[in-house]
């Protein structure tokens, strides 16, 4: 149970990547897997190659995610956003394509690690291993540190009423084509910092990534599209679902009750459990 | 002008290099190998180990100077393709590498799916396949003729572990937890029902998805049911993952023994996780059998090491051992007729550097091995660095079984 | 536009001679040949067109992303390969219920998710698809996750495994050819008018006497059936199923590249397009110089179509020569 609140923490960051871009500029990013992927192997080619601490790798995949974000936007997605939806999910899919063939001519799709000790907490046999609990708290703080960005700066708030009503806000002088690519960076870096994240936790591959996008899909629809706040949430009872059923029934019956209750959640409440906002 | 001859020269040289070469070509006959390989998708490492063990075999069989059959001298030359290890093109790049490419023989693509995939093409044309990690039973019992097995099947897998536990620890209470794939299931349901026929004591039973990274809960569940000991695990990944959790947990087990995994070197870089897990091999560097033909253990594992830099893995050996026996039959059979070499493949009893080798020839199992025998190794410390040791069967042994582990 | 009610109108029309055309080479050229290489290649192509056109009822007609479109074909191929073997039913009668089967499913997964649009809808399809893929595997009748094997003797109803083989060709491309003409009939029936409203503009469809509702649920239905088939006949060659096969998410996403390259919403663009991605990936994948690259040159093609040609090597030709615009459907 309570491994499953932590790890749901990391959903949730992943998954606020995802809504963030979604919320602002109305775009599903299909790159979203690969660049989780891209922040494991972040993590990893930093600590192996440049020598640095584990914790330490995170605000250098972080900025590099932003960096590779803007550029992603200006390439595939400056082009296409105001055209209908299929346009961008497929230039988005078409980047993901592309990083996922570089990725495996680079590192094949062999499993990779990032050697990792902390020491746990023991609670009646059951172990909390201390990656875990940082990996949780870390993502609790970036998720912190975001909402205090969107509601306290210039920055923030430009990006904010850019997602309500683009037109509005170039009229109030917001150069919003900057705006949306701000955005679009800072969910990369958030999903490359997700995915740092998971891999001081788990092995990973190039492919891992497609099921942390999954994931995200999932807490997405839950908290809401476009619903920072609520993606966390989301993610939260996606980790309490994980590991609150599993004492109960066989383990390969998890992602039936994952999925079952995501398409359930989309029919029932297309805005999400927390969400207020309309989606459309 | 002076330009002009030179032109002229040059061209005239470069008419007769390939003549010359035409004719080198023609004077050693060539034996084509097909084959899909996993170069990308989610089995590339143990397939890329296999293509490494055909690629020795090739090189060390051409440098010999090719098959010997019938007063002929054929190169070995092997032909393969991606099938990104999707069932998708199995179809298509087998009727191609028969067809289009000429292949004379045919190796299987990893894993048992895509081999029985592979097998309906390569029946049509009465070719011989071998199969190298197909492992699955079910697949010989569909009524082909021409598919002969390297490995041991998957219902063998875990015997070994399955006795050491019987005879250290009856009462132990055992957990089975098993990627949910068709080798990894067939391998757990075997296990669970040999060691409910030993009066052992099963207490844990499940399946997790192949490509779980988080086992959190399957772990938590081993936990809560009192296991003893686990079995399972599945591929690299997994089985990797869950022994590094496993010691993360500080769960307290006292043997485990996962498949496929812990047999790579790479194991070894999970440290303290790694010591005491044992791993069903097909084969290891250490076990010395005499072999009737081709390289012993010691010697296939050096070139190996020449070569790739690496330790040979099981997989490797497992390619080349097919090789080694394909080569074998088309020697005794003097011929490189399919059905020659499958009768010569037939009547196959022999011991090489991977172990004692022969086919069930009976209708109902075709080309199921049934000679090859698993060992099961142990991580284990040596002077401050991890080894693999083999433990079992008792006279392969070349360390005593470290039990219980923690 | 005038409409021609008569049979001898509509064979006035190009299209049909164009279908006819095609699938006669299909028939044709490995069966005069003999060339069973090309009859491989060309029953993956025939399989991608039947997909293709398929999702082009849904995404190119009607306006609704399908990504879990795989789905009618792992479905398919389950029912088939059980029916077929588990049940001794021959393969006509297997591969036909197949395609009953799964469109009936459809009909029962669309009154949920049918009401949902856009990008909702999407990633409605892709969570239909993982839980169905979860409890397939989960499911001890079908094999869970060994899935089902096919002996060999099973193809000896139909003349032993080479005269088999043979014959899943020639359904499979009676299959394209039903595809083909079935995308051409709807497109121009007042029931394919009706789609179209409904892709311009959901809610003025509604004013229009048009009832979104059942139009979607019977196009998501109807594009079930031939895919699904198509799958029963595909896993039936194929000699075994698994769950990993039948419902492998990139088999979906690769039909919607390959209706962007021919250009969606045509009948002959998701054909084209079908066609020209199969052939090339094929290619990409056995040249030895762009086997490890073959997913980037992939992923930068679409990108470069999706950014600078959206309307898919149709869409460029009717550009190109506006009088193609009456031909080409």
């Amino acid at each position: 149970m309570i491994d499953g609140l932590l790890l749901g923490a990391v959903y949730g960051l992943a998954a606020i990547g995802l809504t963030l871009i979604w919320g602002v500029m109305n775009v599903i990013n299909l790159t979203h897997g690969a660049m989780v992927a891209l922040g494991m192997f972040g993590v990893y080619l930093l600590v192996g190659h440049a020598g640095l601490p584990v914790y330490a790798t995170l605000p250098p995949v972080a900025v590099g995610g932003f960096l590779v974000g803007v550029a992603v936007y200006w390439v595939a997605v400056h082009r296409v956003i105001n055209r209908p939806h299929l346009m961008s999910l497929l230039a988005t899919f078409a980047v993901n394509m592309m990083l996922i063939g570089a990725g495996t001519a680079l590192w094949s799709t062999s499993p990779y690690n990032v050697d990792l000790s902390l020491p746990g907490i023991t609670w009646r046999g059951y172990t909390f291993t201390g990656g875990h609990i940082v990996a949780a708290a870390v993502a609790v703080l970036v998720a912190g540190v975001l909402y205090l960005f969107m509601r306290h700066t210039m920055l923030g708030k430009a990006i904010r009423a850019v997602a309500s009503n683009r037109q509005a806000a170039e009229l109030m002088g917001i150069p919003s084509n900057r705006v949306l690519a701000i955005a679009f960076g800072l969910g990369i870096g958030l999903a490359m910092t997700a995915g740092g994240l998971v891999a001081t936790l788990f092995p990973f591959t190039i492919l891992s990534g497609g099921e942390y996008q999954l994931k995200s899909f999932v807490v997405t629809v839950l908290g809401g599209l476009g619903n920072p706040a609520g993606a966390l949430l989301g993610g939260l009872l996606l980790g309490l679902v994980e590991g609150g059923t599993t004492p109960y029934m066989a383990v390969s019956w998890t992602p039936v009750i994952e999925f079952g209750l995501f398409v359930a959640v989309l029919v029932a409440f297309p805005q999400g459990l927390f969400g207020k906002r309309t989606g459309r | 002008m002076k330009m002009l001859r030179f032109i002229a020269g040059a061209a005239a040289l470069a008419v007769v290099c390939v003549q010359f070469s035409a004719k080198a070509a023609a004077a050693d006959k060539t034996l084509t190998i097909g084959f899909t390989a996993s170069e990308t998708g989610a089995l590339n490492v143990d397939s890329m180990n296999q293509l490494h063990g055909f690629e020795l075999w090739r090189d060390q069989v051409n440098a010999a100077g090719g098959i010997k059959a019938g007063g002929q001298h054929y190169k070995v030359k092997l032909v393969y393709y991606d099938d990104q290890s999707k069932a998708a093109r199995v179809q298509q790049l087998y009727s191609r590498l028969i067809v289009q490419d000429g292949a004379d023989f045919l190796f299987s693509p990893y894993s048992s799916g895509l081999t029985a995939t592979a097998a309906i093409i390569s029946e049509q044309y009465g070719k011989v396949m071998l199969t190298t990690g197909a492992a699955e039973d079910k697949t010989y019992t569909l009524g082909n003729k021409g598919l002969f097995q390297i490995y041991t099947p998957a219902t063998h897998y875990l015997s070994a572990a399955m006795r050491l536990i019987k005879e250290k620890d009856p009462k132990a209470r055992i957990a089975i937890a098993y990627s949910d794939d068709g080798f990894s299931k067939a391998v757990a349901t075997a296990a669970s029902a040999e060691a409910k026929a030993l009066g052992e004591t099963v207490a844990f039973d499940e399946a997790y998805a192949p490509n779980t990274t988080d086992f959190g809960p399957i772990i938590n569940k081993i936990i809560a049911a009192k296991g003893d000991v686990v079995v399972g695990g599945g591929h690299y990944a997994d089985g990797a993952t869950l022994a590094r959790q496993i010691f993360d947990q500080k769960v307290p087990l006292r043997f485990i023994s996962l498949l496929v995994a812990p047999d790579s070197d790479k194991f070894a870089t999970l440290g303290a996780a790694a010591e005491g897990v044992t791993v069903p091999s097909q084969w290891e560097p250490s076990a010395a059998y005499k072999p009737d033909f081709g390289p012993t253990g010691a010697a296939f594992a050096a070139a190996y090491k020449a070569k790739f830099g690496s330790d040979a893995p099981y997989h490797a050996a497992g390619g080349y051992a097919a090789g080694l026996l394909l080569q074998h039959a088309i020697e005794t059979a003097g011929s490189t007729d399919s059905a020659k070499v499958t009768a010569a493949l037939n009547a196959t009893d022999a011991t090489i550097f991977f172990g004692h080798l022969k086919f069930a020839t009976d209708a109902g199992h075709h080309g199921l091995q049934v000679g090859h025998d698993m060992v099961l190794a142990q991580w284990q410390k040596k002077g401050g660095s991890l080894v693999k040791e083999v433990i079992w069967p008792k006279d392969a042994q070349t360390s005593p079984v470290l039990y219980p582990i923690r | 536009m005038r409409r021609e009610d008569s049979k001898t109108g509509m064979l006035r029309r190009p299209m049909p001679w164009l279908i006819a055309a095609v699938v006669a080479a299909f028939a044709l050229l490995p069966a005069a040949t003999g060339d069973v290489g090309l009859r491989e290649t060309l029953f993956l192509a025939a399989l991608a067109i039947v997909l293709a056109s398929n999702l082009n009822l849904m995404i190119g007609y009607t306006g609704y992303v399908n990504f879990g479109n795989v789905i009618f074909f792992g479905l398919g191929g389950y029912f088939g390969v059980w029916l077929a073997t588990g049940h001794g039913w021959s393969l006509y009668p297997a591969a036909l219920a197949a395609g009953l089967l799964v469109s009936a499913v459809a009909l029962l997964f669309g009154a949920g998710i049918l009401r949902l649009r856009g990008a909702y809808f999407a990633l409605a399809t892709i969570g239909v698809n993982e839980a169905v893929s979860a409890v397939v595997t989960n499911m001890d009748a079908w094999g869970g996750s060994t899935g089902m094997y096919i002996p060999l003797d099973a193809y000896q109803p139909l003349g032993g495994p080479r005269q088999a083989l043979w014959i899943v060709y020639f359904l499979m491309i009676a299959v394209m050819a039903v595809s083909l003409l079935l995308s051409w009939g709807i497109r121009r029936s007042r029931f394919g008018l009706g789609l179209f409203a409904i892709r311009e503009d959901e809610d003025a469809a509604l004013v229009m006497g048009v009832n979104p509702a059942r139009f979607k649920a019977v196009i998501y239905s109807t594009s079930a059936f031939l895919p699904a088939v198509a799958g029963a006949l595909f896993f039936f060659k194929n000699g075994v199923i698994q769950p990993d096969q039948a419902f492998d998410l990139t088999f979906s996403t690769e039909a919607i590249v390959m209706l962007m390259l021919g250009g969606q919403g045509t009948v002959t663009g998701a054909a084209l397009g079908a066609f020209i991605y199969e052939y090339f990936r094929g290619y990409l994948l056995t040249s030895p110089l762009f086997s490890n690259f073959q997913l980037m040159v992939a992923g930068a093609l679409l990108l470069v179509i999706v950014l600078f040609v959206p309307g898919g090597l149709v869409g460029w030709m009717i550009d190109r020569w506006p009088r193609l615009r009456g031909a080409i459907e």
